[in-house]
């Protein structure tokens, strides 16, 4: 009886065992019991294939429904593990196919292995067999393939820099190539940089932004303005009809990068543009070469510089009256004005050209100067009251004295 | 004695002087709070523009900003010369936006930012729309306030 | 009369008796006396706390003309009243300082009769119509503090009806009653401005009354030590007009320095402040230190203090009733201390009320240092 009862169990067990999880993926039977927490199988959960219902053998082939690694390796249509230049036809397999694509998710583009065969990373490894530079795991990841939405993706914006870091900021690795791998940290101190990586704002650029992602190269030197453009598009606009667009077009100068360098980009300041050694200015001009170059370049700066302290000023007396505990609300409001003008005249750096620089911050200073004048007006009825208290004052003293005498006058009687 | 009197006479005259003037001292302030100030109320739900419909349609950009409370405002006239208000101020990094009746978006020059016309950003940074505003126009007077949910 | 002019003052009196006979309490009037001795400079107090709240009802009207109640108006039309309306600024701030010295004028007056023992018999009656009137200035207080409806209002206010909740029984429905709801809220303005320029004016009126006509009727409380002596042995001063000239130089005195006060710290000095600040935001995280006004402080810490649990009673609840208890010994000394009037000295009374003093004292100071 006991017998039986046990055979029953032990038959019950091996058949739950193999039914375990259903026969549509056995692979993961031996996978995850065999690898560590870190292995392609257990990582394979948050893949997006796997979300979208795709197990092992819709990439590596073979039949799912047997169990001996031995059995599946012969099995029809196995596909196996790709090697580092094999790799993008075994995504493309896929990725490239509109027709299959358009069944899984209709809104993805399927041009990736063409924009990566005309990118440097593509070029040398189909032309050059090259086994180091990257291909679609080296970004992408492999068993844990995240889409840029997804904020653990190696592809989301504040990631990927890292992503291409990993390659192009290791000295050692890239010692064969000819090309610097310092960029990962001069975009790190850099304005986009810091916007991206340490406020988490996504309307800065990533690698990817200015460089494509899979047909990354380096933005040519006549595209350049155009890749900075797509968000600085008023100063693009205003350097185009500048005297300076000629003059690059015709010396073969990048745009945006000759003065605002490429992957270090800080801050801009007001010295950089006027005749002075430290403007990027003197970089090409001089005071004798023949243009108006410098002087424009300086009477700018002074324009800029006076609608500046304007603002200071106006904001120094401002705070003078909130301090003395006047109401500023009105005068607040205008010198978020003067603060926008200032944007907007720096901007206009861009156009060289002091017939649209000039305009703008007068009209900056002119704002101010009501600041300073409001400002003073109220911080004068501030010492009005005071002086109202005083007067006051002077008049209740005297009535208490003149009472207090009358008081003395009744009792002396 | 005469000497007394006057000084007497002329000390009470003081008195009454100074007795005046601190009933003035009182009453001044009083009667000059009484009297109502230039802008009569302070409602900051709604505003009342100091525009018409005609100076915005004369704007060569077809929009004026206006104060609303603590915040900048920014009134356009669409194409099928609508009224649409929102606020004015980008959700990006806070530069004041503006009407581009070419392309008929509200643009935001720092990093070009895109908003449609009723504030909803559609290209760019900016990581969210722009608050938007009712418009009501009473007897050629135009009345912002703020959507009530 | 004695000090009259004549001439038209005459005139009009004559007038004036011949219709309604006011002769006899002219003269009844006219021959009150004050008394003179060491401590009688604090009977000016009660007249202080008298002309300060003068001063609350004239700025309480002008600030009338001009407040809204409602959460979408109050904070705006309080800020328009200091930037906008003319000396609005002066006004508001008068009010605020007012409002604080005659809570403080309040308290050193009902002190001062405390350590006299000026409650004894005949005057107990004014002893309570006092304490009620104290009573309805605490209120005053705590519901115009509210009415700014800006950040540092709101959040007094949640805490301050937060510890009516935790009295027994009636709390919870208490708190409601006074919130006009589970939460702070416009409805809680409403009510509060109900209360603030209808309720308790009305009732302020009638106790006040009462209070005035006892001190009229029954004049000064003479010092204990005067118990026994003649006639001839003390000093007095007339009411008319000596005692009244003095008054009203210490008025004028105390509307000097309340006119310093409101135009060189319109906002308060250091702690005890009430700047406009920021409009109420209720899902906004509270301030770091949030705090009561001054005269509800020593209860706030002393109620921290209580550890939370005594026995079996909550720590909070049992602060409640120690107050409770200690407050209704106060309010009923006249009838504790039944010794006063036959001129026994007593050295508890006297214990209990400088233990009294040194508690709030104390127990303000620290409040303020802890934050």
């Amino acid at each position: 009886m006991i017998k039986i009862k046990f055979t029953l169990i032990f038959i019950g067990l091996l058949l739950f065992s193999i039914n375990g999880f259903g026969s549509d993926n056995n692979c993961l039977n031996c996978h995850l019991d065999w690898e560590s927490e870190e292995g392609s199988a257990a990582k394979y959960a948050r893949d997006i294939h796997s979300q979208k219902g795709l197990g092992c053998t819709e990439c590596h082939g073979g039949d799912p429904s047997l169990d001996d690694m031995d059995d599946v390796r012969d099995s029809k249509g196995y596909r196996g593990v790709p090697n580092h230049l094999e790799v993008p036809d075994f995504c493309a397999r896929c990725h490239a196919d509109a027709a299959y694509m358009h069944e899984h998710n209709p809104s993805l583009p399927v041009d990736q292995l063409a924009k990566y065969k005309t990118s440097v990373h593509g070029q040398r490894l189909f032309a050059r067999k090259d086994k180091k530079v990257a291909n679609c795991i080296s970004c992408h990841s492999v068993h844990e393939i995240g889409t840029g939405q997804m904020p653990y993706s190696s592809t989301y914006p504040t990631n990927l820099p890292a992503t291409c870091g990993e390659c192009h900021a290791d000295k050692e690795y890239m010692a064969e190539y000819d090309i610097p791998t310092d960029q990962l940290e001069k975009y790190r101190s850099s304005v986009h940089g810091q916007a991206l990586l340490q406020r988490g704002d996504l309307g800065a650029p990533a690698c990817n932004d200015c460089h494509g992602n899979h047909g990354a190269a380096p933005p040519g030197v006549a595209s350049l303005a155009a890749v900075c453009g797509v968000c600085h598009a008023l100063e693009a606009e205003l350097f185009a009809i500048s005297p300076h667009a000629e003059a690059y077009r015709e010396n073969d100068f990048p745009m945006c990068e000759t003065c605002h360098s490429n992957h270090d980009i800080i801050k801009p300041y007001d010295e950089m543009i006027g005749a002075v050694g430290s403007a990027v200015c003197t970089n090409c001009h001089s005071a004798d070469d023949g243009t108006i170059g410098l002087s424009t370049a300086d009477s700018i700066l002074v324009s800029i510089n006076n609608l500046v302290q304007a603002h200071a000023q106006a904001k120094r007396r401002l705070n003078e009256a909130i301090y003395k505990g006047m109401m500023t609300t009105d005068e607040e409001f205008l010198l978020k004005e003067v603060d926008q003008t200032l944007i907007q005249a720096r901007t206009l750096v861009h156009s060289f050209n002091m017939d649209s620089v000039a305009p703008k911050a007068r009209a900056g200073i002119a704002k101010a100067d009501t600041i300073i004048a409001n400002a003073a007006g109220l911080i004068d009825e501030y010492y009005f009251r005071r002086k109202g208290l005083g007067v006051a004052t002077l008049i209740i003293t005297f009535l208490a004295i003149m009472l207090y005498r009358k008081i003395r006058k009744i009792e002396s009687r | 004695m005469n000497d007394n009197n006057s000084r007497r006479d002329f000390l009470s005259w003081l008195t009454g002087l100074g007795s005046l003037a601190f009933l003035g001292s009182i009453f001044y302030p009083v009667y000059k709070f009484l009297i109502p100030p230039e802008s009569t109320e302070a409602i900051v739900s709604q505003v009342k523009l100091p525009f018409t419909r005609s100076e915005i349609e004369g704007d060569e950009k077809k929009a004026k900003t206006f104060k609303f409370g603590r915040t900048l405002g920014l009134i356009i006239l669409t194409g099928e010369g609508e009224l649409k208000a929102m606020a004015a101020t980008c959700t990006h990094l806070d530069c004041t936006v503006q009407h581009r009746p070419d392309l008929e978006i509200i643009w935001c020059s720092c990093h070009n930012g895109r908003y449609d016309l009723d504030g909803k950003n559609i290209s760019g940074p900016p990581p969210r729309p722009l608050e938007k505003y009712v418009v009501n126009e009473i007897k050629g007077e135009i009345f912002v306030s703020k959507e009530t949910t | 009369m004695d000090g009259f002019q004549s001439g038209p003052i005459k005139n009009s009196y004559k007038w004036l008796d011949e219709r309604l006979k006011i002769n006899a309490l002219i003269e009844y009037m006219g021959s009150k006396e004050v008394p003179r001795h060491s401590h009688s400079i604090f009977y000016y107090l009660g007249g202080i706390t008298l002309f300060l709240f003068i001063v609350q009802v004239i700025t309480g009207i002008l600030l009338l003309m001009y407040y809204r109640p409602g959460a979408d108006s109050a904070y705006e039309s309080v800020k328009f009243i200091v930037s906008e309306v003319s000396f609005g600024w002066l006004i508001r701030s008068i009010h605020s300082w007012s409002a604080n010295l005659m809570i403080l004028a309040a308290f050193f007056h009902m002190f001062t009769v405390f350590f006299t023992r000026a409650y004894r018999k005949p005057r107990e009656l004014t002893w309570y119509t006092g304490m009620g009137l104290l009573a309805l200035s605490m209120t005053f207080g705590f519901s115009g503090y509210l009415l700014p409806w800006n950040e540092l209002a709101f959040f007094a206010t949640r805490v301050g009806t937060g510890m009516a909740g935790a009295i027994p029984v009636i709390g919870d429905f208490l708190m409601v009653i006074m919130r006009g709801g589970e939460e702070v809220t416009g409805a809680t303005i409403g009510r509060f401005f109900g209360l603030h320029v209808a309720i308790l004016p009305l009732l302020t009126t009638g106790l006040l009354t009462m209070h005035l006509i006892f001190v009229q009727r029954q004049g000064m409380s003479e010092p204990m030590h005067w118990a026994g002596k003649k006639r001839e042995e003390k000093k007095f001063m007339k009411f008319f007009p000596n005692f009244l000239y003095r008054d009203a130089l210490v008025w004028l005195v105390a509307l000097n320095i309340l006119a310093l006060l409101a135009v060189i710290f319109p906002d308060g000095i250091s702690v005890i402040h009430w700047p406009l600040g920021e409009k109420a935001d209720p899902f906004a995280p509270p301030p770091p230190v949030i705090r009561p006004e001054w005269y509800f402080m020593f209860a706030f810490q002393a109620l921290k203090m209580f550890p939370p649990h005594i026995w079996f009673i909550e720590g909070e609840l049992f602060g409640i009733i120690i107050f409770g208890l200690g407050g209704l010994i106060w309010m009923l000394i006249p009838l504790l201390d039944r010794g006063a009037s036959e001129n026994k000295p007593s050295k508890l009374v006297m214990t209990f009320g400088a233990f009294v003093i040194l508690f709030i004292v104390v127990m303000t100071i620290v409040g303020y240092l802890v934050e």
